[in-house]
């Protein structure tokens, strides 16, 4: 990829800011996030909290099924490949995806080596949970960074975990001596580059959201004030009792963050939430794939 | 006082360059913000069909529609350009309608049409353009509208009264001079 071609995906990533990229499984559940203001969507086969319930491997989604989803709307178009599995990013820059996630939300196809992002035009988000995974994906080609959390159990506890520790790395990076950064790239087992900009501009390289677990408004604002610059709802919506009301709301409450009436008159009246599961009841953190 | 629209997208890189122009600014995120001391406004980059839902239902869309004919100079860049315009191709309603232009939304087609270039705009000379799954002026349905840019015969820059609209995003580059002319309007 040209110096230029991962400028300019890294600039999409921008345009997302401040915007909600939500979880669709058909063309009518794209039309109803669009409609409810969200930036994008992330098109797959099974949303994360079935692909918990129904185990097994988990792969890409079926082309025809993303397309049918591209054609349904608008707005940038996202879909996940397995972590390492570049023929699964090669079939789906072929469709013209605007974004791959490679994520650990799928069956991963590599425990060894993620995919070389840098040999693709798409742009590619990947996931992290503290400032050394954020920065591998980075330095691998990824334009855009999201938090792992604990995808498909409407438990937030992750997502949280993930920002504060990506943040408070970030944050200690800053405030190291210049001689120290040497040090600090051996430990993080990133370029010295890399580790610079993070500590000249205190901030990662790409843009960097809040994902996995995040269900409510409350959930949604909680992530923005801890310093994510947009989310991605997976399961909390089209898993709730009133999929486009709760949508509408989680996009007005990242908006709006820190403006608790505000969040108040978003948070009533929503319908059943997405039913949770605590992390300690899980068997599989999918967290724990890809380092 | 200038006001960026900040309901949706890229309003901390106007925000920056207004910065470094020793501008004062703020950011509207909800109807309470929208005060009588703004003068200027700046519509972002980002998705248009949430910035409009938003503008729609946090109740912003008459209060700036007001201060926008009324006369405050606009700039607005690539979402902000389909916020503006007076016509959509693809046949959505238009938002504000305050700029006669048709626009094409995601004219030159998903991600992978991106591109950048360096041209001149109107009397800013070697302008670098920044588009990102961007509109472009399919076009112009007034003589009042000044065209500003052609690349690849497509029209990227109009101004038409106060009103300065660019498909491409000066925002994301350090060239100051397009904030610039907005800020001599």
């Amino acid at each position: 990829m040209s110096e230029n071609r991962y400028q300019l995906n890294k600039e999409l990533a921008q345009m997302l800011k401040g915007g909600v990229i939500m979880d669709v499984t058909t063309p009518e559940q794209a039309k109803i996030a669009e409609a409810a203001g969200a930036c994008a969507v992330m098109a797959l086969e099974r949303i994360p909290a079935d692909i918990r319930a129904a185990g097994g491997v988990s792969r890409m989604s079926d082309p025809a099924m993303i397309r049918g989803i591209q054609e349904a709307v608008s707005i940038p178009v996202m879909a996940k490949c397995r972590i390492g599995h570049f023929a699964e990013a090669q079939i789906l820059q072929a469709i013209e995806i605007d974004y791959i996630d490679e994520s650990e939300v799928l069956s991963p196809a590599d425990d060894v080596y993620h995919i070389n992002k840098n040999e693709f035009k798409v742009p590619f988000v990947c996931g992290a949970k503290n400032l050394g995974e954020a920065l591998r994906r980075i330095s691998e080609g990824a334009s855009m960074i999201r938090t792992k959390g604990e995808p498909g159990t409407g438990d937030v506890v992750q997502a949280v975990r993930h920002m504060r520790m990506i943040q408070s790395e970030i944050a200690q990076l800053a405030s190291r001596r210049e001689d120290e950064l040497f040090e600090e790239a051996k430990r993080l087992q990133v370029s010295y580059d890399l580790v610079k900009f993070v500590h000249d501009n205190k901030k990662l390289p790409v843009v960097n959201f809040a994902a996995g677990g995040v269900a409510t408004p409350a959930d949604a604002a909680l992530m923005m004030q801890l310093g994510a610059e947009g989310v991605f709802v997976g399961s909390g919506i089209f898993k709730s009792g009133n999929p486009e009301k709760r949508a509408q709301a989680i996009v007005k409450a990242v908006t709006n963050y820190d403006k608790p009436e505000m969040l108040a008159e978003l948070s009533a009246n929503l319908g059943e939430a997405m039913v949770g599961i605590n992390e300690q009841e899980i068997a599989l953190l999918m967290a724990e794939r890809g380092k | 006082m200038v006001a960026i629209l900040a309901v949706q997208g890229a309003f901390i890189e106007h925000a920056q360059a207004l910065e470094k122009l020793g501008v004062e600014y703020k950011y509207l995120r909800n109807k309470a913000d929208i005060t009588p001391d703004i003068d200027r406004l700046i519509l972002v980059g980002g998705e248009s069909t949430t910035q409009r839902k938003l503008l729609k239902e946090l109740d912003m869309l008459e209060p700036l529609k007001a201060l926008i004919e009324r006369g405050a100079p606009v700039l607005a860049t690539c979402a902000g350009l389909i916020l503006l315009a007076e016509k959509i191709t693809s046949g959505e309603e238009p938002v504000f309608g305050t700029l006669p232009i048709e626009v094409c939304r995601n004219a030159y087609g998903r991600q992978l049409g991106s591109f950048s270039t360096v041209q001149d705009i109107g009397e800013v000379k070697a302008f670098p353009m920044r588009f990102i799954r961007a509109p472009f002026v399919e076009k112009v349905l007034s003589d009042e509208v000044e065209v500003l840019n052609v690349t690849d015969g497509r029209i990227t820059a109009v101004k038409y009264k106060n009103q300065l609209g660019f498909a491409f995003h000066p925002e994301l580059t350090e060239d100051l001079r397009l904030h610039q002319m907005f800020l001599e309007l």
